[in-house]
This record gives C-alpha cells, structure tokens and sequence, in this order.
C-alpha cells in the first residue's frame, strides 16, 4: 500500500527520529510511506485574525502540492505541520470567500477546495492499519513498561481538528495498549508545553514543562511519548536544565511514539534512531532488555 | 465620569454604559495602584479599537462575564504580565493603550486552552491574535530574529523558529 | 495633459532607424516613444537616459539591470532584465539596480557545511509565508520558493541545484513579506555546496597539482618567448577533439602532455 505523507521542515533535520522510525516501522507492516514530491513548510502555526490569509497559503499550497500528484489523503507525522494543515484544509472546505480569496492570490496553482484528506499518523495506524493488525506484528512487547502519553495541544485542540473527540478513547493510550505496555494517565497530558515561547520567554516556558514532567513522574510513569518536535525540545531536551534548577527531582524518558513502535515491531538501531534523544533514553530502554544500541546510525 | 443612561457603542451593539463601567475596582492597570479607580468616559473609550478586535478576532468581545477560567487554565498566566480576563475587560472598555501596551498577547503561546474553556464561548486565542496583530501591524518586532544568538537557532527545531516569528514578528 | 509631442531623444547610443515604427513606453511614469525593436535598456538609452548604475555585462548575466514593469490595463507586476527584455507598446517601467537586503558575514573557511549554520546566521529564512511572490518576480524563472523551501529543510545539494539559475538580481528580496534576503542566502548555499558537499574533480586535483609541481614550466616558458607569427600557428594547428565525440573515444597523437 502506498501513501502519501508529509515529513515538515523539522523531521529532516532535527527530528529524524521521529521520521525514520515511523517509515522503517511502515515499511516493516507493508506500507510505503512516500514523501510529497514538491513540499514547503506548513507555517506550523494557523493564522487566527480575520483577514490574515496570506499566512493560509503556506499549508494550502502544500495541499495542492498533493492533490496535483493524485494524493487524496496526506498522513503527517508532527504535531504542529498536521495542525495547521488539517486547520488549513477545514479553511478551504468551509469558507467560500476566503476559499477564492487564497486561489485567486495563489493563481499559479489549481485551484483548491479541501480535496485532500488530513490524516495524523496516530488515527493512520488505528483506521487504516488497526490495533489488532498492530498487536500481532509487535516482536519486542514493551512488556507493561508504564509510558504517559503527551498530547500536547495541536493534537487536541481546536475540537474541529483534534485527533478524537473530546472525552474519546485516547489513541495514544491504545497505541501504547497495542505495543505491550500499560499507557499511564496524568493530568498535565494536554497540557501546552510553552510551544515557541521557549524562544521568546522561556521563563514562562520552563515552569510549565516542570509541571509537566513531574505531573507524568507522579502518576507513575516511566517514560513518556509525544508526536511534536518542539514538544519534544521543551519536554526533552530542557530537563537537564530542570533538574540542576530543581524544578523537576528526575529526569524522565522522552521518546517520539514512532520510536517505541519501531522497537516494538522488532526493528534495529538504524530504525529507532535512540542516537538522536536524550542522554538517558537508550540506557533505560537497555536495562528493559530491549536491543538498541547507543551512537548507531543509519 | 459617564452618566448611567449614556449608551456605550461598540460593534454595532448597544450597552448600557453602567454595565461597562461597575466592575471596575477589579481591574488593576498598570501604573495605577491596586484597586484604584480609573476614569472611563465616553473620551477614553476608543471605539474603533473595540472593532478592530472584534472584526480582526471574529469574537464578541462582550460575551466575556469575567469569570475568570481562561487565565486559570492558561499554561502561561503565572508569567502573564495581565491576565486574559483583565484583557478582555479592558478591550470592552476600549482602553487601547493598556490592551496593546501589556505583554499578554506576546506571552499567549496560542494552545487554545482558554478557547477550549471558555464557557462564553469565545474564541480567546482569537482575541490574543487579534491584540497582536494590532501592534505588529505597525511594524513592531516583539523579538528581532537577527538578534537571536545563533547558538540557539542552531539548537532549536525549525517548527519553534517559524511559529515564533509568525507570533511575535511583523 | 496635452497631447505629447513627439520627440526623438538624442541619446549617445541608438539612433532611429530609417522607417522605423516607434512606440510609447513609460519611464518612472514619463512618457517616451521608442523604436519597437529596443530592448529596455537601449529603449532607455535611445530616450536619453545614461547608466551609471543598472547595466553591466547587457548579456543577460550579470544581475545588474533587473527592471519590474506593468502592461497597460494589467495589475499585474512583470518582471525582466532589461538588456534582455524588448519594449511593449504602453510598458510602465522602473528599474531597481540595488535591493537593500540583508548580507551574512561569514568566513567560508571556517563554516560549518550543515543547515544549520545557514540557519543560523540567515534566521530571517524562517518569516517565509510560501507566497511565492520571489518565484514570481525571477527574472531567470528559478523556483525561489523551493529552494528556500530546501533550505529549510536542510537539503543543501537540493537548494544550491534549484538556485543555480541565480543572478544575483535581487528582485525576489524586493518582493519578499518575510524581508528575506534569497538570493545571499542561496550563494552561500552555493558557496558551501561548492567547497564542501560537491563530489570534487579528481582529474583537475591532479592536474593542478602536476601544474604546481612544475612539469608544464618548460612548456609554458617555450610558448612565452616564441614570436607571434609562430604562435598563431601552432595555436591554428593544435589537434583539438571534434564535436561530440562519445566519452573516452578520442585521444590526441600528441600525448606528451597528458
């Protein structure tokens, strides 16, 4: 089977992790994950006024980018690109005028209506590829490992492009479920981690990932999975930061949720991509037993 | 101060000039001491601010009975120079300088978790951008991306850099 | 307005042609009849104007005399180098010799050849929109958009590839609503590209070294003392390879210097 996806700026540098993992495991269930041949950054923010359309191009034109290829569904792998994207599609179905309006600026392009479908790969894997499907590949079980899923907020919110209704079973918590482990709740789970004011006032930013990170530390978890680069900046890569302030008492496991089920289908370090996380990731997962190697690149 | 029968226009809505002004000892402006009272008149309120925001934001700003939820769910409220709820009384009361002036809007890390809470239904995030806009439009950086240490930008993930100078950049 | 009179320019450079038909163009909003033959440039030379900026190799390389101008009855903006580009009947034109962009300062001996380093020191890279408007303004139809979109994405072969086409014109800076400066950013793609990333010519790496070590010394010495006469007939006489002659087919009797 093939499909269509669309990486965003992010995963082809910092985040490879969070690519590789997700196309290795694909390839592994049979699925070719096939990069949009012409792409540019999605804006990774929707634009919220009024009569600021210009800032809809972005992902509109990546949008036509995959109809004009013959896509009609897009899966997308960040939180943030499928946010925008999904929020830009919904534009483009819903508002005549402004519909016309972005068509009209972009006359270079074909004309748009919302034809693609937005799908993020978490809802790809429980409607297309199905948890059972899923149940049955996994080769390493994460063996009731206590993980806490971190939504973040562009997964959930607005309500019209959030992954699942409000209240609904929670994805990421089946996911986990599918893979062997026992997902974990904690209240701060659609909690923002401070998103880009980690740049602008990481002040701000910094007390909130503490929150955070303890809220999943409390309820027990043992590690943590998210979807979003930039969450996984904040969540990640500043608790080292945390620890010596004395935000957080320990450092906690973060890994993209792509990684755990490329450890769970079986797959290698080359697929993993462990190098690329935290100090401390890959040892926790080695005192699991499970085969990943530090420093292993593809 | 504005007699009570006075009506106050804003969005093409009439309101009762009193229900503008009452909860006013609540609301602490910067510069002012706590719990001062300030003079609002038909002088000091600034209609076409009160448009411009709603136009901008699609929202009635006036649906907000100052409860209060969105800065108790705000992620960001404990660094908030004002909270949400204060913007929002203060846009409905037309002080445009205290609204633009305030940090608020450039702290908002648009997660729409106000607008998820809101039980008016406003679109607060909406608001927030609105506010923004407002200022940047006039070609104001609220951080000078050339000035960002290079170091930072090395280490950041492309995502941070784009949603930031969207947010906070004209 | 009264009617225009008109008027042939005595310009140092085109003279009207005998029957020549004239046509009117619009020069920074004067009006001006021209010889319908003119590129920009001559048309604007024919009219009197003289460059001291804004024309430089007048071959359609140089990037010195990009020109934005609009059709009559068209909102539309066009773009065009102007010793390239011929005049239309009712042009309005200006040209923009300089762009004030920003400039990176950067020893290229000591970057680091990664995205991020371009990132780093053109952060601006990141108020790009995707509006196109610097595809639309290239005078040498280089997709802008998508190698600024590569440079994003950390893809520099891709970028220095889609941006080879550049001439440094500065148009699509000039178009840009992020304030971007594409076209310094794609040169020092290039820049790295070219010094670090492109597979090097292995054959010219030997060639220079066995120049550096002085076999071609005598050679070279030889033809500095040879007279004129001498010269221009050995040069007309040298065994040259024909015109596409398949790779690796051909080879010179004279093998001495090989």
């Amino acid at each position: 089977m093939k499909v269509s996806y669309y990486p965003g700026c992010t995963l082809k540098t910092k985040a490879k992790n969070l690519e590789d993992a997700a196309v290795s495991s694909m390839a592994a269930l049979g699925v070719d994950f096939q990069e949009l041949q012409r792409w540019n950054c999605c804006g990774a923010v929707h634009s919220l006024a009024d009569d600021d359309l210009i800032h809809h191009v972005a992902p509109v034109r990546d949008l036509v980018r995959a109809m004009d290829q013959g896509s009609r569904q897009v899966v997308t792998l960040c939180s943030m690109c499928y946010n925008t994207l999904a929020r830009a599609n919904l534009l483009m179905r819903n508002d005549e005028v402004k519909r016309k309006t972005i068509n009209d600026f972009m006359s270079e392009e074909t004309d748009y209506h919302g034809e693609v479908e937005v799908v993020h790969f978490l809802n790809f894997l429980r409607d297309t590829v199905g948890w059972d499907t899923l149940r049955s590949r996994v080769k390493a079980s994460l063996n009731g490992m206590k993980v806490a899923s971190y939504y973040g907020c562009t997964l959930v919110r607005p309500a019209d492009v959030a992954i699942e209704p409000a209240g609904g079973g929670k994805v990421m918590n089946e996911f986990i479920d599918a893979l062997g482990g026992s997902p974990v709740d904690f209240a701060a789970s659609t909690v923002c981690c401070g998103s880009y004011q980690i740049l602008a006032h990481p002040e701000a930013a910094l007390e909130v990932i503490g929150r955070i990170i303890e809220s999943a530390s409390s309820a027990g978890a043992e590690a943590l999975i998210l979807s979003c680069p930039l969450c996984e900046y904040n969540l990640a890569k500043k608790q080292a930061e945390l620890v010596s302030s004395g935000k957080i008492s320990k450092k906690l496991p973060v890994y993209y949720f792509t990684q755990l089920l490329a450890i769970a289908l079986g797959l290698g370090p080359e697929a993993s991509r462990l190098d690329l996380n935290e100090a401390g990731s890959v040892e926790f997962l080695k005192a699991k037993n499970f085969p990943v190697e530090s420093g292993a690149r593809a | 101060m504005l007699p009570e029968t006075a009506p106050v226009r804003a969005c093409g809505l009439v309101y009762p000039a009193r229900a503008l002004t009452e909860p006013l000892c609540f609301l602490n402006v910067k510069g002012k001491r706590k719990n001062m009272p300030i003079e609002i008149s038909e002088k000091t309120i600034k209609h076409e601010f009160i448009e411009k925001v709603s136009q901008l934001s699609g929202q009635d700003i006036f649906k907000c009975f100052q409860c209060g939820t969105c800065g108790g769910a705000c992620p960001m409220s404990g660094q908030m120079e004002t909270l949400p709820r204060r913007i929002m009384r203060m846009a409905q009361l037309g002080m445009e300088e205290n609204v633009s002036g305030s940090e608020t809007s450039f702290t908002c890390a648009s997660c729409h978790t106000c607008s998820a809470n809101c039980p008016r239904g406003i679109d607060l995030a909406r608001v927030m951008e609105a506010v923004r806009l407002l200022t940047l439009r006039k070609n104001v950086n609220k951080i000078n991306p050339s000035k960002v240490p290079a170091e930072t930008v090395r280490e950041l993930p492309q995502i941070a850099l784009v949603s930031c100078f969207r947010k906070l950049t004209s | 307005m009264s009617a225009p009179v008109k008027q042939v320019a005595t310009g140092d450079r085109a003279i009207l042609p005998e029957g020549a038909k004239t046509i009117p163009i619009f020069v920074m909003g004067k009006r001006y009849e021209v010889p319908e033959t003119l590129t920009i440039m001559k048309a604007m030379e024919y009219a009197g104007f003289k460059f001291l900026r804004g024309a430089g190799c007048r071959g359609g390389i140089c990037g010195a005399c990009p020109t934005v101008y609009r059709r009559e009855g068209d909102y539309k903006l066009y773009f065009g180098l102007a010793c390239q580009t011929v005049v239309e009947p009712n042009m309005y034109l200006a040209q923009i010799p300089f762009y004030p962009a920003n400039r990176a300062v950067y020893d290229i001996e000591k970057i680091e050849p990664v995205a991020d380093a371009i990132h780093a020191l053109y952060p601006e890279l990141f108020r790009c929109v995707a509006c196109n408007n610097c595809t639309k303004a290239c005078p040498m139809h280089v997709e802008v958009l998508d190698y600024i979109s590569a440079i994003k994405q950390g893809d520099i072969a891709r970028a220095a590839r889609i941006s080879f086409d550049c001439i440094q014109c500065g148009m699509c800076a000039s178009r840009c609503m992020g304030e971007l400066p594409q076209y310094h950013i794609a040169q020092l793609v290039r820049r790295i590209y070219g010094k670090y990333i492109q597979p090097k010519a292995e054959h010219l790496q030997k060639r220079v070294t066995q120049i550096e070590s002085g076999r071609y010394d005598k050679a070279l010495d030889e033809l500095q003392k040879m007279d004129h006469a001498r010269l221009e007939k050995i040069y007309k006489e040298r065994e040259r390879e024909p015109d596409m002659v398949p790779l690796g087919a051909w080879m010179p009797k004279d093998t001495q210097y090989l």
